[in-house]
Order: structure tokens, then sequence, then C-alpha cells
């Protein structure tokens, strides 16, 4: 189990001060000027030796997403986009950093603008975080108000501005490119790739889009080093990380822990084990409601990880770990999120438009056992023709979560359609 | 979005109170000269939060006129986002979370307590307009499910019992406190801290 000294988020339930004071206190804000004054190039150098890839869910490397920033805009100005925009069903992590670490959110966007060139950041909060967005904007004025950003921040020499811009109810906008939209005053609908926002960004101009948590770890990588960080997880899948971990749990909760634990241990450490003990477990969603679902005998073994859970033809996503025990109707469960997807499409795609409707209605029926088993086939068909098949990845999430459930429960899907028939030819009879 | 219907009156005009107006120049200054388009979301929830909760079409008008957009620019924003009300609704907005999380542990049994203890359907309104209750999707709040939002706050680890509890208090003008409803803090677990619980374990 990770140390609680080399825990990042001191204060992730909100017992301490949440205050500047009390930020200080635990160890934010130390140091700043002198790890601004060592300069852009050191800043993502070092964030590049940490490992650390993207806490969003896709995990790109941060570092070398930094470093795709152009040296020379010819004069436009560079903006740090962060995606507080959090709404992947099991994901609540970026709302406890933005409510009760906030100023290691606010130093993190100072920094991470040195390492890119940015001028200023607009943190993007989901509308629903309102009171989260008042906690983010208090810390963002006791900041202005020591002199911490601003002009001349840390008295560094470095000018920054920060902004909180909040949403207003679209899960697409999580989407960078659909937020980017949204922030300029559009409907949040996803833009083609290239360009990409490096080049063309916000307001046309250089622009990266990170997550919450990946802007508020870097200031402790920066201060204890890139090999610190380095040294939890595996190769290429290291640091420390929040994990949520909900459903069928006895003590639900969010934890910080080292990357690569186990899933078993996760969840038995700080989780009060599976509800009715592990072998009482169905299925995990491990990393958000886009990847597909565990089976019990995969989650014995499974390592939490991209890695990891990548070889088990699932995804770490945005770590969110949904626990299903043996009580749960898993179709009923997906069939849940199929329709999230139809009510979240933006409406840009066809396939995705039509194709997360086909899907939410074809999945009712088959929780109900309300189709014949040749269907089953066709549902498949259904998500192979919307994945791979849209501007963004919001039509392969709504795909894999069905063909995750198609792979593990074929037989359980089955039952229920034949139940239903003969229960259908007994009642003709 | 929520889907207009003609049983109801658009005012006239629309114009931002005093108190709001002062506000504008400070939300456009946030953006780059020129950019001010971006401010049409802060805008169509300042002029939401003073109609009552919702977002009447001369509203709309007068925010295209302020930021210098076509009109269509602000219909097609504010009818895709699902926070503006284009319709009157109720003081207290329940929105009670039933994705998966929250319906792992028991949010069909909040969606039940609601429409008992108000007496009306998803999507409705109480007849003294008190109330109207809507089904959200994902709230962010999973590891304290199931909850609900109502207004600006979230009320989480319910149950029937404090869902009620809620819902009555806020029935006799009470604010009741937000947050977990069973005695935590927030998302640390229930009955006693598996990390960050300042002993010496690692000195």
């Amino acid at each position: 189990m990770l140390k609680d000294s080399d825990r990042i988020f001191q204060n992730i339930y909100g017992i301490k001060d949440k205050s500047l004071a009390g930020a200080r206190a635990i160890g934010d804000w130390d140091g700043t000027a002198d790890l601004i004054t060592k300069g852009r190039q050191w800043i993502v150098d070092e964030i590049k030796g940490s490992g650390l890839r993207g806490r969003g869910g896709a995990g790109f490397g941060t570092g070398m997403k930094w470093s795709f920033m152009p040296k020379e805009t010819g004069g436009r100005p560079v903006f740090l986009v962060i995606n507080a925009d959090e709404g992947e069903p099991g994901t609540c992590k970026d709302r406890e950093i933005l409510r009760n670490e906030p100023h290691k959110l606010v130093e993190g966007a100072l920094l991470a603008s040195v390492g890119i060139g940015a001028g200023a950041a607009y943190v993007y909060v989901r509308g629903e975080f309102y009171r989260e967005a008042e906690a983010l904007q208090r810390a963002i004025d006791e900041a202005y108000a020591a002199g911490l950003i601003g002009k001349n921040a840390c008295g560094s020499g470095y000018d920054f501005e920060m902004y909180v811009q909040l949403g207003a109810g679209a899960y697409i906008c999580g989407e960078e490119s659909a937020l980017i939209q949204s922030l300029e005053g559009k409907k949040g609908q996803p833009r083609l790739k290239p360009p990409f926002p490096a080049n063309v960004g916000l307001y046309g101009c250089p622009t990266t889009v990170n997550n919450v948590e990946s802007i508020a770890v870097a200031p402790t990588i920066l201060r204890r080093s890139a090999k610190w960080f380095a040294s939890f997880g595996r190769e290429n899948n290291t640091g420390t990380k929040l994990f949520c971990i909900s459903g069928h749990v006895n003590t639900p909760c969010t934890v910080e822990e080292s990357m690569s634990i186990t899933l078993k241990e996760l969840i038995e450490t700080h989780a009060g084990g599976v509800t009715g003990g592990w072998e009482n477990l169905q299925a995990v969603i491990p990393g958000g409601s886009s990847v597909p679902m565990l089976t019990k005998s995969m989650c014995d073994t499974a390592i939490m990880d991209f890695d990891g859970l990548r070889e088990l033809g699932s995804g770490l996503g945005t770590a969110a770990v949904i626990v299903m025990d043996k009580s749960t109707d898993v179709v009923r469960a997906i069939t849940r999120l199929s329709q999230f997807y139809k009510h979240e499409s933006c409406g840009q795609c066809t396939p995705c438009r039509e194709g997360t409707g086909w899907l939410w209605r074809m999945m009712e029926r088959m929780a109900t056992g309300d189709m014949s088993i040749d269907e089953i086939d066709l549902v498949e068909e259904v998500t192979r023709q919307i994945e791979g098949h849209t501007i963004c990845a919001l039509g392969d999430a709504a795909a894999w979560p069905v063909q995750g459930l198609i792979r593990h429960f074929r037989p359980e899907i089955e039952r229920r359609i034949l139940e239903r028939q003969s229960s259908n030819a007994g009642e003709a009879a | 979005m929520s889907t207009p219907d003609t049983h109801f009156e658009q005012p006239a005009s629309f114009a931002f109170s005093s108190e709001n107006d002062a506000k504008i120049a400070s939300i456009i200054a946030k953006y780059p000269e020129g950019r001010q388009a971006s401010a049409v979301m802060p805008l169509l929830d300042l002029a939401q939060r003073q109609s009552g909760g919702w977002l009447p079409r001369a509203a709309m008008v007068h925010i295209a006129e302020r930021l210098d957009m076509a009109e269509i620019r602000v219909f097609e924003v504010a009818t895709f986002y699902t926070m503006y009300n284009l319709a009157p609704i109720g003081r207290h907005h329940v929105q009670v979370c039933t994705n998966l999380p929250c319906w792992l542990r028991g949010s069909d049994e909040v969606v039940a307590t609601c429409k008992n203890r108000l007496g009306i359907g998803m999507g409705e309104t109480t007849e003294d307009g008190n109330f109207t209750l809507s089904e959200a999707e994902c709230l962010g709040a999973c590891v304290n499910a199931p909850m609900m939002q109502i207004g600006d706050d979230y009320y989480e680890d319910l149950d029937s019992a404090t869902t009620t509890a809620v819902l009555d208090a806020l029935a006799n003008g009470e604010t009741p406190k937000p947050g977990p409803q069973n005695g935590r803090i927030g998302c640390e677990p229930a009955g006693g801290l598996t990390s960050l619980h300042g002993k010496k374990e690692d000195a």
C-alpha cells in the first residue's frame, strides 16, 4: 500500500483547511518561483521523465503533449485549457481536487503554463459543479491576492492569468475539441483533427488541454522529482493515481494509490471489500463507463494500470471502478449506459446520432429477453458500425460496453431470450 | 435542453437587473478582445437565474444583442445544453441521478420516494410550483451514490428516509444541509479512513 507520505493529495477528503494557508501547510506553493526559474525545458523534461500519462482517460504522455507546443507562435497567444468537465459515469475524482485541493490545480496551472509558454489558463468546470467552481474561484482569488498568479507570478517575472468557465450540462464537452468549441461560445460539437489544438486550439491559437488531475499532480512531481513519481507502478504506467470505487462495495470511496495496484487489493484495502465477499463478485467496469467490463475471473488477477487492463481487453480510462456483485442484472446495467450515450451524443456524426439510439432500443429489448438469438449478433454489428466511424470517441465509448457485455455474458443473454420465448410459448398454448 | 412547450407566456422583453448588469463587464473581460461570444454561456446562466430558473426567449435575444452575436447562435447554444430550461420550472429543481453507479446503490428507491412525496412523475412540476422532478445523467459523485442535485447543491448517500427528510425541509422553506446524508464528510470510506489518518506509520 502507498505510504501516506507519498500521497500527493493530502487533503483529498477535505478534512483539513482548504484555504491558501492550509494548502501551504501541506506543501503547496513551496518554492514555486524556483521551479519557474528552472525554465520551460526543464519543466517539460521532468514531466516527461516522470512518465505521467494523462489522467482524463486517454493516457497520453503529459510531458510529450506539452513538448508538442510550438516555441514560435507568430505573436499568437498560447492557452492552457484545463478539462474539469468530469462526467464519465463512475468518475468523481476531479470534483474532490476542485473543492478540497484547489491550490494544487492553481499552482499546477501556473507551472504547466510555463512549460507550454501559455499566458492564460481557462478551467472548464461542468455546470453542475457549481459549488466546486466556487471553491476553485476562491483559491484563484487568494492566489491573485497573494501575488502567486497574475502579473509577475510568485515574483518570477512570469505573467499568468487564470479563469473559471462553467459548462451547462453536456458530457461531450469533456472531449477536448468540443470543450474548446464550448469555451468559444458555441455548441459543444467536436472538431475534426488535424489540426490539433497544439497548433489550432482555443481562438485558433496554440492550446494544450489537460485533465484536472494531470495538472494538479505536476507541482509535486516537480518538487519531489520525476524519479520519485516514476518509482510507483510499473514501467510505462508510473505514478500515483486517484481511484474512485463505486457500486457494490462495503465502503465506496475515492483514494490515491500506487499505479499497478491489483484490483483486489484496491477494493479490499480501501472499499471494505465486495458486498457479500469477493466470491460474490460478478463483474467490474474498471475505468469509467466507456471501457468494457471484466468478469470475476479476470478481476482475480487484474492489475490497475494502462497496460494491465489493456491486456484484459479493457482499459484504465479514468480509473473509476464500478463494482457489480452477483445480484446485478448486468444486461440492465449496460442498457443504462446505452441510454446515457444516446442522451449525450451531440448529433454531429450520423453513425453515433442514429447508432446510439438503435443500440439503446435494442438493449432495452435484450434486457427483457425480447429478441431472437440472431439479434445478439446484430447488436454486435451495430456497435461495429458506430465504432471508429465518428469524429470523436463517444461513438467508441457507446460501442465498447455493449461489446464487452456480449463477449463475456452471452450465455446469460441467451438464457433470458430462451426463457422469454418458452414463457411466451407457454402462454400461447 | 428542455423542449419548450407553448402552454405558457413568453415575456415580451428582458433586461438584466442592475446588479447582474454590473457583472457582465467583468465576465466579458475574461476573454480576449473580440471574443465576447465566449460569454454567452455565463450570460445565459445569469439570465436564467434572474428569471426564476428558466430562459425566456427575450433573454436570448437580449444576450445576442449584448454580445453582438446572431440570434440563431444564441438559440443554438441554449438548446444544446441540458441545464438551460426553455420553459418555466418549479422553484426547486430535483434532479435524481439514475446512471449506473447510483442505480447499483438504490437510485430506483430515491426516484420512487421523490415521486411519492411530491406526487408527480419525471419531468413534471407540482401544482404549487414548488418542485420539478427530473432524471439526471451522471452528476459525478459516484462514490457517494445514490444522490440528487437540487438547485446548486448535491444531496448524497441517500436512502428513502433521508430523501424524504430533504424534500420535507425544502417544502417547509428550510435549507437542508447539502452533502452526504449519512454522516460522511465527503468521499472518504465510511467507518474509518484507510489512508491519510495521520498515523506515524511511515515516519
